[in-house]
């Protein structure tokens, strides 16, 4: 019994300690942003002064408020159509069954664990030739087509688990395929879809590679991570402001996250498990 | 088709047989590709359009601007013979260790030791918390992690102030040094980074395992007298072997494809140290405008990630099928 205790006790410090160790970059960051400009903090310090209007300028600096729209509409322009033509695809295969599924199936876990940078090449010379580089579609576009195999694969795990006779029910009602879509199984399937929503949010938000490509030199129409990786560039030396700018940019996703943060972890590790 | 599509808009009405039902379930089964398509065009255009080009340019000699040379293999040859593309494979190699192998055993051993402590109150905040790295973009990570590890970072003062301070009492010289920055040690301090990024996943995901595993397994190994240590290696493992799987494929996808820490907290030096395939592939082809060469790397670099997944993967299906 006692020694059961001791490992309760020993779980409950280890937690502590890992949670520590997770937030150690944060805590970091949040003190250096509080150090006056120019100077260089050392480790984890409160300053005598805190600098709160850090912050302020950091936003300034970097011109955080054109790109918190850029990065709202890139957002806007990926999720939506992510998941709706997921959500049918997922419906396709796990509810109608369609002729090749398995094989269509198949495909599309290929791209689950296809590197960014094995297409990265011909995705800006196929951009390129649409004449987008430098433009939000050129994010847009790709990111839709690389979040299918995981949004494809996260919905048809919905769909093959709603009983087929419900879809069977409502055409004996005579309703068409379409219908029963939209009228029937999308709201049935709003838990799996907003989880969706919540991890393609995410991962739009974070994404680096493919702004900094498809988006050269025009970096207000940059995703918030893409852009970060410009200031960091230009900051490099201004610990203070550099940190300031990086905790703005994480502070919507954490929001969302800690809203929603049920949601996205059971669809993290599920879509992990399942995938 | 057109007949078809018609067709299925007529109300079939209180009076339809089974019958008629079961032959639109066939119908569909055909029209289904219409709901299909959309992502099937978007995948195919963005993705796997792309990556057939990827192997083209792979056999050609090409600028990105001037007409392309056919080369046949000979980037493939270089990728392999040239020391610094081949060393960034290696590279990879040593990171697959921090961010892949590590966290897993780490998440492992901590999920044995947690398991209760998770299940708790403090539980909850702490799986927030824990799983917090997967959040946040791994440029702000980078970022962070760069000054974590500088010369006057925290990594340095919480843990070699008091290292030092024992070196100077026996007389040896101060080991505290901006860790990225050296020869040594850059690459392992990527590593570091990416153990922050991963450990947190497989922890939880391994815990949420451990929850599943029939408690009455435990109490009938108790009974033949057996030790948490060999109820670990007897029952919590093999049961795991899902969990296990997941963790590798996805810890191993993010070393072999890491680029966005790299790029941000050692732009892959010093002198190459911490030089990784992705960053490789970025600088060949759009600032030394090398497309073949970087395709080539790039189509090496998707093989690899097949080559290490595979294993895996028939591993942790064998263990459902049996």
């Amino acid at each position: 019994m006692s020694s059961s205790r001791a490992t309760a006790y020993g779980g409950r410090v280890l937690l502590v300690v890992l949670m520590f160790w997770t937030l150690l970059p944060f805590i970091s960051l949040f003190t250096a942003a509080l150090h006056p400009v120019g100077t260089y903090p050392t480790g984890l310090s409160w300053p005598v002064h805190p600098q709160w209007q850090n912050f302020i300028d950091a936003w300034n600096v970097a011109n955080l408020g054109p790109i918190l729209k850029s990065s709202a509409l890139i957002v806007l322009g990926t999720v939506p159509i992510t998941v709706i033509i997921a959500t049918m695809a997922g419906f396709a295969l796990g509810q109608l069954r369609v002729f090749g599924g398995r094989m269509v199936m198949l495909l599309f876990l290929i791209g689950l664990t296809l590197p960014l940078e094995g297409i990265i090449i011909p995705l800006y010379y196929e951009l390129n030739s649409f004449n987008l580089i430098d433009t939000r579609m050129a994010v847009i576009l790709p990111l839709i087509g690389l979040f299918m195999p995981f949004s494809v694969y996260w919905m048809r795990a919905h769909f093959i688990n709603v009983p087929t006779s419900l879809t069977e029910a409502a055409r004996s009602d005579g309703a068409t395929t379409w219908q029963i879509f939209w009228g029937v199984q999308v709201p049935l399937a709003r838990p799996a879809i907003i989880s969706l929503v919540i991890i393609t949010t995410i991962w739009t938000w974070n994404q680096f590679l493919l702004p900094l490509v498809l988006v050269p030199t025009n970096v207000d129409s940059r995703t918030m991570a893409g852009a970060l990786g410009a200031f960091q560039g230009q900051y490099s030396d201004n610990i203070p402001l550099l940190a300031a700018g990086s905790l703005l940019i994480l502070a919507p996703m954490v929001i969302i996250y800690i809203i929603f943060q049920r949601q996205f972890i059971r669809a993290m590790l599920q879509g992990a498990v399942k995938g | 088709m057109l007949n078809s599509a018609t067709a299925s808009r007529r109300p079939l009405g209180a009076g339809s047989t089974l019958r008629g039902v079961r032959a639109l379930a066939r119908a569909d089964r055909a029209r289904g590709w219409l709901f299909l398509l959309p992502a099937l065009a978007a995948y195919g255009m963005f993705v796997l359009w792309p990556l057939a080009n990827s192997v083209k340019y792979s056999f050609y000699n090409w600028d990105g601007i001037n007409p392309a040379k056919w080369v046949g293999l000979s980037n493939y040859g270089q990728v392999f013979s040239n020391a610094a593309l081949y060393s960034a494979i290696e590279h990879s190699g040593i990171l697959i260790i921090f961010f892949s192998f590590l966290p897993t055993g780490l998440g492992l051993a901590l999920a044995a030791f947690m398991r209760s402590a998770i299940a708790g109150r403090l539980g909850t905040v702490a799986r927030v918390v824990i799983f917090l790295p997967q959040v946040v973009a791994l440029v702000a990570a980078g970022i962070a992690w760069s000054w974590l590890l500088g010369y006057s970072g925290a990594i340095n003062q919480i843990f070699y102030t008091p290292i030092d301070a024992v070196l100077k009492l026996v007389g040896l010289g101060a080991a505290k040094q901006a860790w990225l920055g050296s020869f040594q040690f850059a690459l392992p301090g990527v590593g570091l980074i990416g153990v922050w990024v991963m450990l947190g996943f497989c922890t939880v995901l391994l815990t949420v395992g451990m929850g599943k595993i029939d408690p009455s397994l435990y109490e009938a190994s108790q009974l033949d007298g057996a030790g948490p240590v060999r109820e670990f290696f007897d029952i919590t493992l093999p049961s795991l072997r899902q969990e296990i799987g997941v963790c590798l494929t996805v810890t191993m996808i993010a070393a072999l494809s890491a680029f966005d820490i790299v790029y941000i907290s050692t732009q892959g030096g010093p002198a190459n140290q911490t030089m990784v395939p992705g960053l490789e592939i970025y600088l060949l082809a759009f600032t030394n405008r090398e497309v073949g060469l970087a395709s080539a790397l790039a189509i090496v670099l998707v093989a690899l990630v097949v080559v290490c997944i595979v294993p895996i993967q028939w591993y942790v299906n064998r263990g459902t099928q049996s």
